[in-house]
């Protein structure tokens, strides 16, 4: 009854999928959700907790969750992990400094047993900015050649130009459809 | 089927969360987890939680962050009800689960987000997770939320900023300017909170309150709740202010009287009367509006006005005489509780005359209301017969039909108290009371009453003109009841044994039964009276059966074990051991209004000396001097009110030495004070052994240096005049970080002046039966003077002078004058500095100004010299 249940809800494009945003503070994950939900830049604060908001791209109805990057805030993340369909990391291409940081939290994030499933998609974020790394560097930085049994893609964006963002959707729609 | 359901309801008590039990609860908090959400079933939960948090189920920290996180999945539902439902959890669980800051981002949206009905909630469960530093990133949504335009969030976030003062008051502190802001607010509730958050930042500067009130008391509010706010405000400026009818601040809360509003005009009458100074001439217009308000049709207000009335009739009972006659109206109230007070009030201002038909009224429904109000009409009671003993008849039956009457410990209690204060005051009431109180105890489930009123029989029956008839009634206590009321009345029956004579024989048969009793605390005192009584010496009596012990029993205790820690060749002397505090309970009588305030600070009183004694005994400097003998009780205030320094000293007297306490505060809070001694001198042949001094001393902290005095050589010479100077080391410091220069340079503050009296030497001590003292210390230091007090106006002040100046406890009621009498006899007694008892009698004649012929016995030849001559 239940598979059946999803089946059909499947077809309608009605089940929601469940969408984590993680990444370190400041790398522009409450900007990309507000620019998925309303399509604009909205001004940010720094995320205490989380933002949640239902996004629906192309008859699909997504459920993200934007999850504070702050160091004091990293260890909750986990209490989120649970039924995620995929995960969209976001990196600050300017950040040098902490991309090594940037690395390990994902490293350990991705051994989570509850993400075995989960689809990576990496925003190489704030391209627009002169001097930013480019998508192969942090594709290296983060070591994301490495990673097994994972379906994942890494996309350069611009949340405040609003570029890449849909390309990286469309591959992460058509992802989660396939997956089911 | 049916008849199970039935019986399921009968025990849930139509509750049906009645048999929730935490664990399966928190087990279906899971369901917080599933996708997607089902909210109609998520709030069931969640109400299920709150139920059992209200019922003060513990839930653990692990559990309670586990199912707060859980219950955070909830924001993804946009569903009002299960939100709201959310901030209430958000709310409870704060406290007691961890990490609750994992939901200030959604919240902070929600209270700026478009849905209404979110903002104001969002804001209240926001302040209850948000500590110091996490405010001050949601300061800026806070101020907005102030001055919204939307009532329910400005009042909200008023509020939220009420509550949060307490942790982060110099934050609050920046958001005046949205407070102003919200008071020129046109909704009556938000101007009301916003005023109150103005006053509770600007409460600790004396000045801005009362700025603040004289501007609001110029542009008028449009709430009737700001109004009573501010009245309150005023009223507490006039009372620090000491401040009469004069005041700005009294002219605004009489113009208060002619507002619109009901409440107001309540509010402002309720506090003119409540005020200290307030005369005749100010209460007449308070008090004519709530007369008004009596003939209201409304219940409240009504009751608001009787009730007020009520507590003024004690106070100025003639002003309320004018409302007699709306008063009489309100008797048959249908509301019992108005009619009650409506009584109760007019007992306190009526006439002699109408005693009688009042008390017939209040008979006919007393047992209609409920105990609390019960005690309002005993009260009233207690009062009458002090105002007009004649009727003391009357009202001892009725009391003595009301004691018969079933109710619970505190009504039963106020009877018995009320019966007490009676006999103590009207000796012709003696008989009657006593009788009325025997036959309460045969029949009484109270112990603490029954070995209150044994005690009292003990004291007052053998005095009477026929004391065998109690002899029965308390020996029935001996048969009948528990253990503590058998040797409460074993204690009675000997003091009667010592008193009468002719008692003497049977009483002795009586307490010989006791010696078989089966308690040991009745039967060691059944022993020792036997004992005691067959001595047949009149010394031994008073010593140990009438007057009893006057120790400090805490006193007591801590020389016992001290003594038992160290054990001596010397035999434990009684003399070493701190005496107790002679409560004030003398001077209750005289002031049937404040008898609440009086009992609570006795308690302190009684305490107050022992908790010296300990402080006093942990500095290694004081440890030679033997124990405390006396500490005075009020410190003298020796520095004038809001100088730079306050000093305060107390006195405290041992054997042969004075330690004077001083308890400084520095009101400086741009110095910090070290090494601060407070140097005296004197001529009088006191001699300055130690000082010793606090080391630090910082801005509005109090902290206290010692000064050792060594009494001087000659016995009779007790009595000295110091001059004070305070000397420190000043070191200037940052007001805002408190952090002191390291360079300080030495200054000195000059005191007042410090007297060391007789009364300084003698602590007070009751004796219960003066003249079996009197005899038992014996005409050996005898000695007697004359003296004319011509400054006196009055017996009652010559007495308050000496009793004052002596130091001493007046005893069996000898410091009243009956009115009309020229002459009187005052009984002190006390215990002199070394524990030499000292009785003094004082016969005092009214003539031109007062004549005392004064007669002092002590166990000590210099004590009866120091008191005997001190008076001159």
């Amino acid at each position: 009854m239940g598979g059946l249940l999803s089946y059909f809800s499947g077809l309608f494009g009605s089940k929601e999928r469940r969408i984590l945003i993680l990444g370190l503070d400041g790398a522009g994950k409450t900007t990309i959700l507000y620019r998925l939900q309303v399509g604009e830049v909205v001004t940010t604060i720094p995320t205490i907790g989380f933002n949640v908001e239902t996004v629906i791209y192309k008859n699909l109805k997504f459920q993200v969750w934007d999850l504070g990057g702050q160091t004091s805030i990293r260890p909750y993340w986990r209490c989120y992990y649970s039924n995620t369909d995929a995960i969209i990391y976001v990196v600050d291409s300017m950040d040098r400094d902490r991309i090594g940081i940037s690395k390990q939290e994902l490293v350990s994030m991705l051994e989570e047993d509850e993400l075995k499933k989960a689809i990576l998609v990496v925003f190489a974020n704030k391209q627009d900015i002169e001097g930013a790394m480019t998508v192969t560097e942090v594709a290296n930085a983060l070591g994301l050649s490495s990673l097994k049994n994972r379906k994942y893609q890494i996309f350069k964006t611009s949340a405040i130009k609003g570029e890449g963002l849909d390309e990286a959707m469309d591959w992460l729609s058509n992802s989660i459809l396939q997956q089911k | 089927m049916l008849k199970r359901d039935k019986k399921e309801e009968e025990e849930a008590g139509g509750n049906p969360f009645f048999n929730l039990e935490k664990t399966s609860v928190l087990q279906e908090a899971r369901t917080f987890n599933d996708t997607p959400i089902n909210p109609r079933k998520c709030c069931h939960i969640l109400t299920k939680i709150l139920y059992l948090l209200n019922q003060g189920e513990h839930i653990g920290t692990t559990e309670a962050t586990e199912t707060f996180f859980a219950m955070t999945k909830l924001f993804q539902s946009k569903d009002t009800t299960l939100r709201r439902m959310c901030y209430m959890v958000i709310k409870e669980m704060a406290t007691i689960s961890d990490d609750v800051i994992i939901v200030t981002s959604s919240l902070t949206k929600d209270m700026t987000g478009k849905e209404d009905q979110f903002r104001g909630p969002a804001i209240r469960a926001l302040t209850k997770i948000t500590d110091t530093t996490m405010l001050q990133s949601i300061e800026r949504y806070m101020k907005q939320a102030i001055v919204d335009k939307n009532a329910s969030v400005s009042s909200a976030a008023l509020t939220s900023s009420l509550h949060l003062m307490k942790t982060s008051h110099d934050v609050i502190k920046r958001w005046v300017n949205e407070a102003q802001e919200a008071v020129s607010s046109s909704d009556i509730m938000v101007q009301y909170h916003a005023l109150g958050l103005l006053y509770h930042i600007r409460k600790n500067d004396k000045l801005a309150v009362t700025k603040l009130v004289s501007k609001f008391t110029r542009h008028s509010l449009k709430s009737p709740y700001a109004y009573c706010l501010l009245i309150r405000i005023a009223c507490k400026l006039l009372e620090e202010d000491d401040a009469g009818s004069d005041s700005p601040m009294f002219d605004f809360i009489e113009s208060c009287l002619r507002h619109k509003s009901e409440m107001v005009i309540y509010e402002a009458a309720h506090a003119i009367v409540n005020m200290k100074h307030t005369g005749t001439k100010e209460l007449a217009p308070a008090v004519s509006v709530l007369q008004l308000f009596l003939g209201s049709p409304k219940p409240t207000l009504r009751f608001a006005a009787v009730r007020t009335l009520n507590k003024v009739a004690m106070k100025h009972p003639s002003a309320v005489t004018a409302c007699n006659l709306d008063l009489e109206n309100l008797i048959t109230d249908v509301n019992r509780s108005i009619a009650t007070l409506a009584i109760t009030t007019l007992l306190k201002t009526g006439s002699e005359s109408s005693v009688d038909r009042l008390m017939k009224q209040i008979s006919s429904f007393m047992s209609e209301i409920s105990d609390e109000f019960k005690i309002v009409v005993v009260e009233a009671i207690k009062s009458l017969c002090m105002k007009f003993p004649r009727k003391h008849g009357v009202m001892m039956t009725f009391l003595s039909s009301m004691l018969r009457e079933e109710g619970g410990f505190d009504y039963k209690k106020a009877i018995v108290d009320t019966i007490i204060s009676i006999v103590e005051e009207n000796p012709e009431a003696k008989e009657a009371g006593l009788a009325h109180l025997c036959e309460f105890i045969e029949d009484c489930e109270h112990t603490v009453l029954a070995t209150r009123i044994l005690h009292l029989l003990g004291r007052e029956g053998p005095r009477t003109l026929n004391p065998a008839k109690y002899i029965r009634f308390i020996y029935n206590r001996v048969i009948l009841e528990n253990a503590a009321v058998r040797a409460a009345a074993v204690t009675a029956l000997a003091k009667f044994g010592a008193h009468c004579q002719n008692l003497l024989p049977s009483i002795i048969v009586l307490l010989e039964r006791s010696e078989l009793d089966m308690d040991d605390e009745v039967r060691d005192r059944a022993t020792l009276y036997l004992n005691i009584l067959k001595e047949h010496q009149m010394a031994l009596n008073s010593a140990f059966i009438l007057n009893g012990l006057q120790v400090s029993i805490v006193g007591l205790e801590r020389a016992l074990h001290s003594y038992y820690q160290e054990p001596s060749e010397t035999s434990f002397d009684m003399k070493s051991v701190p005496l107790a505090t002679q409560p004030l309970t003398e001077q209750k009588a005289s002031a049937p209004g404040e008898i609440s305030g009086a009992k609570s600070s006795e308690k302190v009183a009684a305490s107050r000396q022992d908790v010296y004694a300990e402080q006093l005994s942990s500095i290694p400097e004081f440890a030679s001097i033997g124990p405390l003998f006396k500490s005075s009780s009020l410190p003298v205030e020796l520095t004038e009110a809001e100088t730079e320094y306050a000093v305060q000293c107390i006195k405290h007297t041992f054997a042969n030495h004075i330690v004077l306490q001083f308890d400084c505060t520095n009101t400086l809070n741009d110095q910090f004070l070290e090494d601060v001694t407070v140097q005296v001198e004197t001529n009088d042949g006191f001699e300055v052994l130690k000082y010793i001094p606090t080391p630090k001393l910082a801005y509005n902290v109090t902290s206290t240096t010692y000064t050792l005095l060594q009494l001087p050589e000659e016995p009779s010479q007790v009595t000295g005049t110091f001059t004070c100077t305070m000397k420190f080391v000043v070191k200037d410091c940052d007001p805002n970080t408190g952090e002191p220069d390291d360079e300080g340079y030495e200054d000195e503050y000059v005191l007042e002046d410090l007297e060391i009296a007789v009364g300084d030497h003698v602590q007070k001590v009751m004796k219960p039966n003066f003249g079996a003292s009197w005899d038992e210390i014996g005409p050996e230091n005898e000695l007697e003077d004359t003296y004319a007090l011509s400054n006196m106006k009055s017996l009652d002040e010559a007495i308050k002078n000496i009793k004052d100046y002596l130091g001493m406890q007046p005893c069996e009621r000898s410091d009243k004058v009956p009115e009309g009498k020229s002459s009187h006899t005052l009984y002190l007694a006390g215990v002199y500095r070394g524990g030499h008892d000292i009785l003094a009698r004082a016969k005092l004649a009214m003539g031109d100004g007062v004549t005392m012929q004064i007669t002092v016995r002590s166990t000590d030849p210099h004590a009866s010299e120091v008191i005997a001559s001190a008076v001159g």
